[in-house]
């Protein structure tokens, strides 16, 4: 079920949006091959009657005030670590050719 | 253990606070020691200045009768991906390279509010995903016993930073052993708190629902006092959850009676038989002080590493998107578009197993793969966390080994699988959200060190690190 072709690698790579050498998408294609090989015991577990967990202490519908609380941080804080702005807005490369 | 040139934290702070030792002059103790031994490539870079400022500010407030806390001048050393002011921090990563954060992780921010100095940023596997420092982008860090073996991972770096004596404590991560596997490779003591303990606030998201804020140092008593003024709720993470109201700094709980578990399926032949040597010894030295050591099964814990990596990479793919060459300093200037700037940018900024991550866990989210993958160990996950619950109904405590081997030579782990194999017995507690800690606990035939792995049910971190505290003197 998991060996991997080269394409399933590039598709891959593709989604999670990651430039790959060719040197790279055959060391993935084979290590991510061994590596879904390994997990897929799981499917032999028997989990009969079983719920899936996804959180573990228990805690349910953490809220707050809807209020705002000076953390000390403001937006100039946050737009100096953009590697580019404009204004009082983060700067882009074009999304459309 | 050899000699540390610290003395135990807390009369460390006494001495700052009564004026009898300046803050100023341990920050320097630190520096130096760190300029001395940075050829074992421990720490990405150092927080001098801040240090130095904060100190000698220290220093002025005692002088005019001001109590700095109860860290007052203790200098400590964070691992890279926890925000601090001071340096970059860049998890390791060439993606975070140039990022200074304008906020502080929430476990830096109390340890300053009681007057410890952070001084330097210790090294670790990128993002956390290693077990050795061998995934940092930058360089390997070295064993502080032999330069040809590592340290262990993630939190290399923070572990070896504290047997190397550059600080008497440093704060580490552990998402699936992260803070224990260093600790007991180097000798230290190291602490995964139950989930939730520890605020997430301003450290680098790697898998959130067990991401957790590690403690290492030379003794419990050390990190339990420094787990004290970390722990407990914080509104800037919804996932914390109330401390102990009886504290965590001075606990201690006698093993006369205490039923004690050996996990079975951890001293099978998956482990080293010098380090299963060690740990016998170590449960023998807990019966003789009149524990009830008895071998305890839970048969769904093989399949713990494989839950490890369909769920962790899955978060890893999420928590990881966030790293696309527009938020942070580093971006490939040469894209065309803003597609090719994001995948030009993780191309180049990730090293190879954040890639490696990032694409299992896209490959396991992707619909058609999702329930045979992620579902599937969602529930087998959940298989897990009742085998813990029902062994804690029958002993108080858990014990086995940390590692399946003692510190490995630089390379010798030369496949991703092998690597992963190394978290075989780390990643359980992390999937039931239990404390766990590392305790030196002896050394194999060639003489490394072998730390034994002491586990509690949720919530009980007094009752663990209390635990601790004995069977330490005990292995001693």
């Amino acid at each position: 079920m998991a060996d991997l072709s080269r394409d399933d690698v590039l598709k891959l790579a593709r989604l999670a949006r990651l430039t790959l050498t060719d040197e790279e998408v055959e060391q993935y294609r084979t290590q991510l091959s061994e590596i879904l090989k390994y997990v897929e015991q799981l499917q032999q577990a028997d989990v009969e009657g079983l719920e899936p967990t996804s959180q573990v202490t228990g805690l349910k519908n953490v809220t707050r005030k809807d209020v705002i609380e000076d953390y000390g941080v403001t937006p100039d804080d946050l737009l100096r670590i953009a590697p580019k702005t404009e204004g009082r807005q983060v700067k882009v490369k074009r999304m459309i050719g | 253990m050899s000699d540390s040139q610290w003395k135990p934290i807390a009369q460390i702070a006494d001495d700052v606070r009564s004026g009898r030792v300046k803050a100023v002059d341990l920050v320097e103790q630190a520096l130096k020691t760190i300029e001395d031994k940075k050829d074992y490539n421990a720490i990405i870079s150092t927080t001098a200045e801040r240090a130095r400022d904060r100190a000698a500010s220290m220093d002025e407030a005692v002088k005019n009768g001001q109590n700095p806390g109860r860290l007052a001048g203790v200098p400590f050393i964070a691992k890279d991906n926890i925000l601090t002011f001071g340096a970059e921090s860049t998890a390791a990563s060439n993606i975070l390279k140039g990022f200074v954060s304008p906020y502080q992780a929430t476990v830096v921010e109390r340890l300053e509010a009681e007057g410890a100095i952070c001084v330097a940023k210790a090294n670790l596997d990128a993002f956390g995903h290693g077990v050795s420092t061998e995934n940092s982008d930058f360089m390997v860090t070295k064993h502080p016993e032999d330069k040809t073996r590592v340290p262990g991972g993630s939190s290399g770096g923070s572990a070896a930073s504290v047997m190397l004596d550059m600080a008497p404590f440093a704060l580490g991560t552990d998402t699936g052993g992260s803070t224990r596997h260093p600790a007991s490779l180097v000798g230290a003591v190291g602490y995964k708190p139950t989930y939730g303990l520890t605020s997430r606030s301003g450290v680098v998201a790697m898998a959130s629902s067990t991401d957790t804020i590690g403690t290492l140092a030379r003794t419990v008593e050390d990190l339990s006092l420094v787990f004290d003024v970390i722990a407990g709720r914080d509104p800037l993470d919804g996932t914390t959850i109330e401390r102990d109201a009886a504290g965590y700094a001075d606990s201690f709980v006698d093993v006369k009676g205490k039923k004690i578990g050996l996990i079975k399926e951890w001293m099978d032949e998956g482990v080293e038989e010098g380090v299963r040597k060690v740990i016998r010894a170590a449960a023998d030295k807990l019966r003789a002080a009149g524990a009830d050591v008895r071998e305890i099964s839970l048969p769904s814990l093989p399949l713990a590493l494989a839950v490890y990596y369909v769920l962790i990479p899955a978060e890893v793919s999420s928590n990881l998107s966030r790293h696309d060459g527009q938020r942070y300093q580093f971006s490939v200037d040469k894209a065309k578009d803003l597609d090719e700037s994001y995948t030009l940018t993780r191309g180049t900024g990730f090293g190879k197993e954040a890639k490696r991550r990032i694409m299992i866990g896209t490959y396991v989210l992707s619909s058609g793969y999702y329930d045979a993958y992620y579902r599937t160990a969602q529930i087998v996950r959940t298989k897990i966390i009742n085998d813990f619950n029902k062994a804690f109904d029958e002993v108080d405590f858990l014990i086995g080994p940390v590692a399946p081997m003692p510190a490995f030579k630089i390379g010798e782990v030369d496949s991703p699988l092998k690597a992963y194999l190394m978290d075989l017995m780390t990643v359980a507690p992390s999937m039931a959200g239990i404390p766990g800690i590392s305790v030196p606990a002896g050394r194999n035939d060639g003489n490394l060190p072998v730390g034994i792995h002491i586990l509690a049910p949720q919530r009980k971190d007094r009752e663990l690190l209390g635990i601790s505290k004995a069977a330490e003197e005990l292995f001693k």
